[in-house]
């Protein structure tokens, strides 16, 4: 499937093929960030998830991580108690979405420090931020990790000092779930 | 230091995310949710007007609603007052909002896209980045209209930050990918291939995705990015790991780059300048060298990054096509794989393979994993992996190896996963009948197909393979034992009895010699089934009775017994008892060489393209089957089917064509034969065998003295030959007739079918070689004779032909539709000039095309009084046209004597043009003693008076 012949380059983009959405969710099916990159409706995106969490929760530790899904490779990492799950085109390469995917939980790791999924939850927009620093419109922007944190320490400092730390009470449900959460660092898969 | 601490963290948002985790039930979350959107609402609305942070607070938890799945319709506003605030996470958390939440809202879009003008103007490097990163989060029309010529600028200008340069380039991308109308290309353009020479490998990987995105439109204003793109793959390629510092990933460097450089390299051919081909094909070898050297870490980011860069060579190489020495070097990387103990790698290596397979350079290298293959067929636990491995066996089939795969695929029918199934048993067939040297082994791979996923098989496949088996006699007994033997299973699937009931009703005389399969035990088989199947089954089932009544006369009673049933004649649904009723009364009525004749073996299907194929490729895309598979089709396709190559560039439609009803018709898989064997349609059986009784028969021996003698070869020009002097005979036997062989000879036979309705008629013309040799540059052409075309500037006949193909196979028939238009009357017939070459030579020669004015007759019911009337209104002396001839074919006597009172003969009826319509009478008067008849026509015009008196007193 990967290769296409040289007469169909100029009928539309399939030679540049980039990520369609990136979807992470934890082991009880609960999306926990949603990056699409093709327009889409609401309700679209609720039918998508709702399909490919299913599907990607359903398969056994050691299977492929790769999977065939309508017209689109679906490439998937689970981390500790998240699922990192990317939609890439046909022609896509696999092995390099799955790097991707590490690169950018390295990336949160080293925000974070230790990242665990309730980091994600309560600084959700952080996720974002990087996510947007590290790909844009599906495609890589910054591969290095180091220039990724610059942009985004930097960012940070921008901030006014108007707002006092967050209270232990963030801090109190973290130390109340970190049980089952272990880090990104000891990923299953490896 | 906490983890939370980082940025600015929202305490109020905090405590709500902590509430809303709380909650024990859905209930109470929706009431929480409520309460605090409540909240929100009331502040937005209130009078005191809320300081920056609070706003960017409440957006922020709106988004956080968002994102647990519910309905946000507030709050946009307030996030587009964000995008105006100077301070940094405002602004960042208003654009967080409008690319998560905005689908192309207009009324907001004109506010957003003021806020992204000021910060993209406001040269600060991070506004301008957020900026450029919502544009290309949102990559609406709108925006592209905004900004589809600013953005080029920041992309070029030699004072942007790099960081800037990154995000314009990818956004660009997207403006590019949204609306290619609005981004136009000009003198940036030639800058931005330079980006690839760019110092920051940051800046070179966005920018990468670009160009490979405009240069696969745009390939030759793209074009010196391939000598750029192959220099800089070199330098990454050759460089040590530690080279590239940060963009060194587990000891890889750049893969990320990597990848982007040799995708953008498929966009091109292979480079022309052998300098820089050298460098490239040197590139591709340390690649593939590479992956021969022991791991630089035992991490798998390390080998996935590794083997991403490997796998996009390796799809550059066969893209390329061209160097054999990579492509197996290719090949056998991929073969070690397929061993490897990563389930992914195994994964891609089939999937990989697969397009390797289809190369005439690695074809056979491929072959040689044919065991790894079939074992990983068989113990993959991946069901998705197991798909592949059945896709790469299908890929790497030949004749070689075809016996060996098919029984593989077959074996693993046996437990395969339903998803799979039924596109296995299309490859199953489609191998099957491509490779089969002997046609037992085909029949009795499709049977075994049947018994295993009965289920799966789709009537393009049975129809198939009772299509070949009706084509090639050498295996029409086997097929008939076989089908015969797999019927005694108790349980057999209904698609195994229609095949059964198809075959047996056709050849089942092959095998009735046994005592073990005698007619009778065959029918009562068949019959044993019949109460278990489906409506069409039973249909087709009935047919094959009325076969057997033909084949076997002793099994008559028997089945005249059965059908006579009430469960058949009075069945319910309507098919059913049609069928009953017109095979119980065809039988008893009609004398056994009408019967023979009705029931006459099926003449053989024109070849065409094998619908299974056609089915595969509709269901796989049109891209699913190579272009070297439709080759190997036409190439070898012809050996199955008696001689007959598939057609050229057949369509779907053309093998739609050939595909018969749904109905499972015996019958009505006639109506895609010869046109001479007459299809009587199963509605009209009756009708037609007894109006039409043995219509080929005479039809079959027309002359066969063929135009060789009167048109030799070699006299022959390129110019129409002049009617042949047998066209008008041959036209004469066809005035009271609509079908029909028109003409043959040794080469050649013409075969018409024909409908007229009022003023209108529409012809087939069947031309069929009956040669083992192709015809070429075959082609046919009508034309209008002398009278015809005198009519003062205007044509009687309005001729619509449509062109046939050029080229004819051995065997072959193609068709050919006439659309005819009466539009005045006329005495010529149109003539039909057929030229094509056969062993070089050509021929040529022209008949009459059928049609005569008497095809436009309607007729007209009248009392006797009524006739005679208007028959004396017609007095006129050039209204009438008469003759008296002596009987060509001895009169009925019997007809004739017994009812004195029909002496004469009248009839009356119109002739439909589109100028007028003409009234005509006929009267006829026999003269028993003398052998004489006495025709009288009487028309409204003189002219058809006459015609229609020489034409009708030739037929008596």
């Amino acid at each position: 499937a990967r290769a296409c012949r040289s007469d169909s380059r100029r009928e539309d983009f399939s030679r540049t093929p980039m990520m369609q959405f990136m979807l992470l969710f934890s082991r009880q099916g609960k999306l926990r960030l949603q990056k699409w990159y093709v327009p889409l409706s609401d309700k679209e995106k609720k039918k998508i998830t709702r399909e490919l969490v299913q599907t990607v929760l359903a398969r056994k530790p050691k299977m492929c991580s790769f999977l065939e899904w309508r017209d689109l490779k679906i490439v998937y990492k689970r981390y500790a108690s998240l699922y990192f799950c990317c939609a890439i085109e046909d022609q896509d390469n696999e092995l390099i979405t799955l790097e991707i995917i590490h690169r950018y939980v390295e990336l949160l790791d080293k925000y974070f420090g230790s990242v665990c999924e309730l980091d994600i939850i309560f600084n959700f927009e952080k996720a974002y931020f990087i996510l947007d620093e590290f790909l844009l419109g599906g495609e890589a922007q910054e591969t290095s990790k180091k220039n990724v944190l610059k942009a985004i320490e930097q960012a940070d400092l921008l901030q006014e000092v108007c707002c006092s730390l967050p209270s232990s009470l963030g801090g109190v449900a973290r130390c109340h779930e970190r049980q089952d959460v272990s880090t990104a660092r000891s990923s299953q898969t490896e | 230091m906490p983890a939370v601490s980082k940025g600015d963290g929202m305490r109020g948002l905090a405590v709500f995310i902590s509430d809303i985790r709380n909650c024990k039930s859905k209930e109470a979350e929706i009431k929480r949710i409520n309460k605090e959107l409540a909240n929100i609402r009331s502040k937005f609305k209130g009078d005191k007007a809320l300081d920056g942070y609070s706003k960017k607070k409440y957006v922020c938890k709106l988004l956080f609603i968002f994102l647990l799945g519910h309905d946000i319709d507030f709050g946009h506003m307030e996030a587009v007052n964000l995008l105006s605030s100077n301070k940094y996470t405002e602004k960042q958390i208003g654009y967080l909002f409008i690319s998560v939440l905005v689908n192309s809202n207009s009324e907001l879009i004109r506010l957003i896209n003021n806020g992204i003008k000021n910060d993209l103007s406001s040269r600060n490097p991070t506004f301008m980045c957020l900026a450029l990163h919502c544009i290309a989060n949102v990559g609406s029309r709108e925006m592209a209209e905004a900004f589809a010529g600013e953005i080029p600028r920041i992309l070029v200008a030699g004072d942007t930050m790099d960081s800037v340069k990154q995000s314009a380039a990818l956004c660009l991308l997207r403006l590019y990918k949204t609306s290619p109308d609005l981004v136009l290309m000009g003198e940036w353009t030639s800058r931005v291939v330079h980006l690839l020479n760019d110092q920051h490998m940051g800046v070179v990987t966005a920018a990468i995705s670009l160009i490979t995105c405009l240069s696969q439109k745009n390939p030759d204003e793209f074009k010196t990015c391939v000598s750029l793109a192959v220099s800089r793959l070199s330098r990454i390629v050759s460089s040590a790991s530690t080279d590239l510092q940060d963009y060194t990933y587990y000891f890889v460097p750049a893969p990320w780059l990597s990848c982007k450089l040799l995708r953008l390299l498929q966009c091109y051919p292979p480079p022309e300048d052998g300098a820089v081909k050298g460098r490239l094909v040197e590139c591709l070898e340390t690649i593939l060298n590479k992956a021969q050297e022991p791991p630089k870490s035992k991490k798998v980011q390390h080998s996935n990054a590794k083997n991403a860069i490997l796998f996009e060579a390796i799809a550059l190489i066969i893209h390329y096509d061209s160097e054999p020495n990579l492509l197996v070097r290719a090949c056998n990387q991929l073969g070690q794989f397929l061993q490897h103990r990563e389930t992914n790698l195994r994964y891609l290596a089939l999937e990989s393979m697969c397009t390797l397979a289809s190369s005439e350079f690695s074809h056979e290298a491929v072959k040689t994993h044919i065991e790894t293959v079939i074992n990983a067929l068989k113990t993959e636990r991946d069901v998705s992996v197991r798909q592949r491995a059945a896709d790469l066996l299908y890929a790497m089939c030949d004749r070689s190896n075809a016996k060996q795969i098919v029984a593989e695929m077959l074996s693993y029918l046996e437990t395969a996963d339903y998803s799979i199934r039924e596109e296995m048993v299309l490859k199953v067939a489609i191998l099957a009948e491509k490779y089969a040297v002997d046609y037992s082994w085909y029949v009795d791979t499709i049977l075994n197909l049947i018994r295993i996923a009965g289920d799966y098989v789709s009537e393009e496949v049975w129809y198939r393979v009772i299509q070949i088996v009706i084509n090639r006699d050498d295996v029409q007994g086997y097929a008939a034992k076989t089908v015969f033997e797999a019927l005694q299973a108790p349980a057999c699937h209904e698609n195994m009895v229609k095949v059964g009931g198809y075959i047996l009703g056709e050849f089942g005389n092959l095998i009735a010699g046994d005592p073990r399969s005698s007619p009778l035990v065959q029918f009562n088989l068949l019959h044993s089934k019949f109460h278990l199947c489906s409506v069409p089954t039973r249909a087709l089932l009935l047919s094959a009775y009325i076969k057997f009544i033909n084949l076997f006369p002793e099994t008559k009673s028997t089945i005249q017994e059965v059908l006579r049933s009430d469960s058949q004649i009075r069945n319910s649904d309507v098919e059913l008892q049609q069928r009953a009723v017109e095979y119980l009364k065809l039988s008893s009525i009609a004398s056994t060489d009408v019967l023979a004749t009705v029931l006459e073996e099926m003449p053989p299907f024109p070849e065409r393209e094998s619908s299974i194929l056609a089915k595969l490729k509709k269901k796989k895309g049109p891209g699913a089957v190579s272009s070297t598979e439709q080759e190997d089709g036409k190439r070898e396709g012809g050996e199955l089917n008696g001689g007959g190559e598939r057609g050229a560039d057949s369509t779907i439609a053309a093998s739609n064509a050939s595909t018969p009803s749904p109905s499972a018709d015996l019958l009505g898989l006639r109506s895609s034969g010869p046109v001479s064997a007459a299809p009587p349609s199963a509605g009209s059986l009756l009708v037609d065998v007894f109006s039409e009784a043995g219509p080929a028969a005479p039809a079959a021996a027309v002359n066969d003295d063929g135009f060789l003698s009167s048109a030799p070869p070699s006299v022959v020009s390129e110019d129409p030959a002049p009617p042949m002097p047998q066209s008008d005979e041959l036209l004469h036997k066809f005035v009271c007739k609509s079908n029909g062989v028109l003409f043959e000879n040794q080469l050649l036979q013409i075969g018409v079918k024909s409908e007229y309705r009022q003023n209108l008629g529409r012809m087939y013309l069947f031309y069929g070689n009956k040669t083992s040799v192709q015809f070429v540059s075959f082609s046919t052409s009508v034309t209008y004779t002398g009278e015809l075309q005198s009519h003062i500037h205007e044509l009687s006949l309005n001729v619509q032909t449509k062109p046939v193909e050029p080229l004819v196979e051995g065997g072959a028939q193609v068709q050919q539709v006439i659309n005819i238009e009466c539009l005045t009357d006329f005495s010529d017939a149109p003539l039909l000039n057929i030229k094509f070459r056969y062993g070089g030579a050509l021929q040529n020669l022209t008949l009459k095309l059928p049609v005569t004015v008497n095809k436009f007759f309607q007729p007209t019911e009248m009392v006797s009084h009524d006739f005679f009337q208007r028959w004396k209104q017609l007095s006129q002396p050039q209204q009438e046209a008469q003759k008296i001839f002596k009987a060509s074919h001895g009169m009925d006597k019997e007809v004739l004597k017994g009812k004195r009172i029909m002496e004469n003969f009248v009839c009356a009826g119109v002739i439909q043009t589109k100028a007028q319509q003409v009234g005509c009478l006929l009267r006829l008067e026999p003269n028993a003693q003398a052998q004489m008849y006495r025709l009288t026509l009487r028309s409204s015009k003189d002219t058809v008076s006459k015609r229609l008196c020489d034409l009708l007193a030739e037929q008596f």
